[in-house]
């Protein structure tokens, strides 16, 4: 058995990838890159600094982990719901000696590497908004990845239990753009009263766009261990129950 | 050593050569529904088995338990003497598969899907090059190696699907319905293609509804109903002893079929009346009644098929399942 037959499938995403690259870069990217202009430049001109930092400079962290987290999750929702349905990429995959191990680890890494390409191209462009990234967010990129997994297992998650593309329609409005609106993007959550502030950190999102945040600045003021601690976990977690779902829908 | 020189090589059912397939008790329940009961069958190699049933006989179950797509309730599969599920990724990597719906990546071209399938399972890329360019050749597919998967007919998807099937240079390929809704010249390509094969000593396994296909290629039929095996054995000798020799069908009123019936009844044959039709299934030479039939409106002799003894057995009701 090799277990890093799961890259063929990686491999053949990114080919398809490759022909449409322009379109999905800019899918992925538009969102975040419209909201640092118009919060961080247009609306933060005028706003008193958060947290010491100007207000472009406190959502920028936060907007690239939400790239990330936009990205992977509508990769491994639309993008893997055509895969097992429409186009029965996966039939055709478990007709090869690879099994059901490669092919979910495949689409999930397949998911957290477009996202994490998406954090990165946001990452470039933060310079061009006068944000200047410290050394330490090269420890950041890591980070981003593991994001990039919980969310694409996450859509997988919701893959394996859509009955039609409608159905995610529930899981963009009920959890991806909660998350982007509540996990301390746009407010600090340290400041809200604490039983909000408890539920606001238990959030999957809220210790990645802290992360990002102190990596991005070199400011070491909050506990890091816990938040990555906790992280791997719930990727862990997400992984295992995405393998778990998929399996059961795909194998009779 | 020894064993070798007294048993010629030829001689499939060798103790010293195993059954390609061999399946033995295979169950599948879906709830409290039985799809599947009680299967036992064998492939012996270089062997073209058809497998045939109505819709909804367990045929399509019984292929997806052979590649672990579907989990068997009970029963043993060995495959290539390899115990299934437990040793999938090796049979698998020496199984060929022409699924029933297409599942061609239409993101890719034609020479982009079977090199990505040879990824899979990891030809070395330039064994796989060559590979990919002998087989565009064998299925007349080479001056259509950059098109978009969209822009080919459905006969040339069949026989990329049939490409794809073969990178591996699989020594059991599995066919289901590998001609469905194409035209005949698109239909005897692939068996041309398919024929060659087979002298090449591939081992097949078959499902069709077309079934003067299964008696074109098959040399072994296994006919499933209600998840049960009904008959399996060589077709020819099958349609001799269940069907019968030859057969009139004949056309006309209730009172000149009748006098027909009677008649036929000095032959040995069996009749069956469908609405205005009498079907005679002789099971001896009944030539001596053409005469009788020539005064009837419209008849026609011919000989027994595959399809007579598979209504035979499995009915004339419609299957919708």
């Amino acid at each position: 058995m090799n277990g890093f037959s799961f890259w063929t499938i990686w491999l053949r995403n990114a080919r398809v990838w490759k022909k449409n690259i322009l379109a999905t870069l800019i899918g992925n990217l538009g969102q975040p890159l419209l909201f640092l202009l118009a919060m961080g430049y247009g609306l933060g001109r005028d706003m008193a600094p958060v947290a010491g930092l100007t207000y472009l400079q406190f959502i920028a962290p936060g907007l690239v982990a939400s790239a990330v987290m936009y990205s992977a999750a509508l990769e491994t929702t639309y993008g893997s719901y055509t895969r097992l349905t429409v186009q029965k990429t996966y039939e055709a995959i478990l007709m090869t000696p690879l099994g059901f191990v490669d092919l979910v680890l495949g689409e999930i890494v397949w998911g957290a590497s477009k996202g994490m390409l998406a954090g990165v191209i946001m990452l470039l462009a933060l310079p061009l908004f006068g944000v200047m990234p410290s050394p330490w967010v090269v420890a950041l990129l890591p980070m981003l990845f593991l994001s990039g997994m919980f969310f694409s297992a996450f859509g997988l998650i919701m893959t394996a239990l859509a009955k039609n593309y409608d159905f995610f329609n529930y899981f963009t409005s009920l959890v991806i753009t909660p998350l982007f609106l509540f996990s301390g993007i746009f407010f600090p959550v340290q400041t809200m009263a604490p039983p909000v502030r408890g539920v606001l950190e238990m959030l999957p999102l809220t210790p990645i766009v802290s992360l990002a945040r102190i990596f991005c600045y070199g400011r070491f003021g909050e506990p890091v261990l816990m938040k990555i601690i906790g992280s791997l976990l719930a990727t862990g977690c997400a992984v295992w129950l995405a393998g778990y779902l998929l399996r059961r829908r795909l194998i009779q | 050593m020894s064993q070798t020189i007294s048993q010629p090589e030829s001689r499939s059912d060798a103790p010293g050569q195993p059954a390609i397939v061999s399946v033995t008790g295979l169950t599948k329940r879906f709830g409290d529904r039985l799809v599947v009961d009680n299967i036992s069958f064998a492939i012996q190699r270089g062997q073209c088995v058809g497998f045939l049933g109505p819709n909804g006989a367990g045929k399509t179950t019984c292929i997806n338990m052979l590649l672990g797509l579907v989990e068997k309730s009970a029963g043993e599969i060995r495959i290539f003497d390899l115990e299934a599920p437990r040793f999938h990724r090796d049979i698998k990597a020496r199984i060929g598969v022409v699924p029933q719906a297409d599942s061609l990546d239409p993101d890719l071209s034609v020479e982009e899907n079977l090199s990505t399938y040879a990824g899979y399972f990891q030809i070395p890329r330039r064994l796989a090059r060559q590979r990919i360019e002998e087989l565009l050749h064998f299925f007349a597919l080479h001056n259509r190696r950059d098109e978009i998967i969209e822009h080919l007919s459905g006969g040339q998807r069949r026989r990329l699907l049939l490409a794809r099937a073969l990178l591996n240079e699989p020594q059991l390929l599995i066919l289901d319905e590998p001609t469905i809704g194409l035209d005949p010249q698109a239909r005897h390509l692939i068996w041309e293609r398919l024929a060659i094969l087979q002298a090449k000593g591939t081992t097949m396994l078959l499902t069709s509804h077309y079934l003067d296909e299964v008696s074109r290629l098959s040399q072994q039929v296994l006919i499933l109903d209600h998840g049960q095996v009904v008959v399996q054995g060589e077709p020819r000798q099958l349609i001799t002893d269940m069907v019968g020799l030859e057969v009139f069908e004949v056309d006309g009123t209730t009172a000149e079929l009748d006098a027909l019936a009677a008649s036929f009844r000095q032959c040995n044959a069996t009749q069956e009346r469908v609405g205005d039709k009498l079907y005679v299934y002789a099971r001896e030479d009944c030539s001596r009644l053409v005469k009788v039939l020539g005064e009837a409106g419209s008849w026609v002799r011919r000989p027994a098929n595959l399809e007579d003894l598979f209504i035979q057995l499995t009915g004339r009701s419609l299957r919708e399942s």
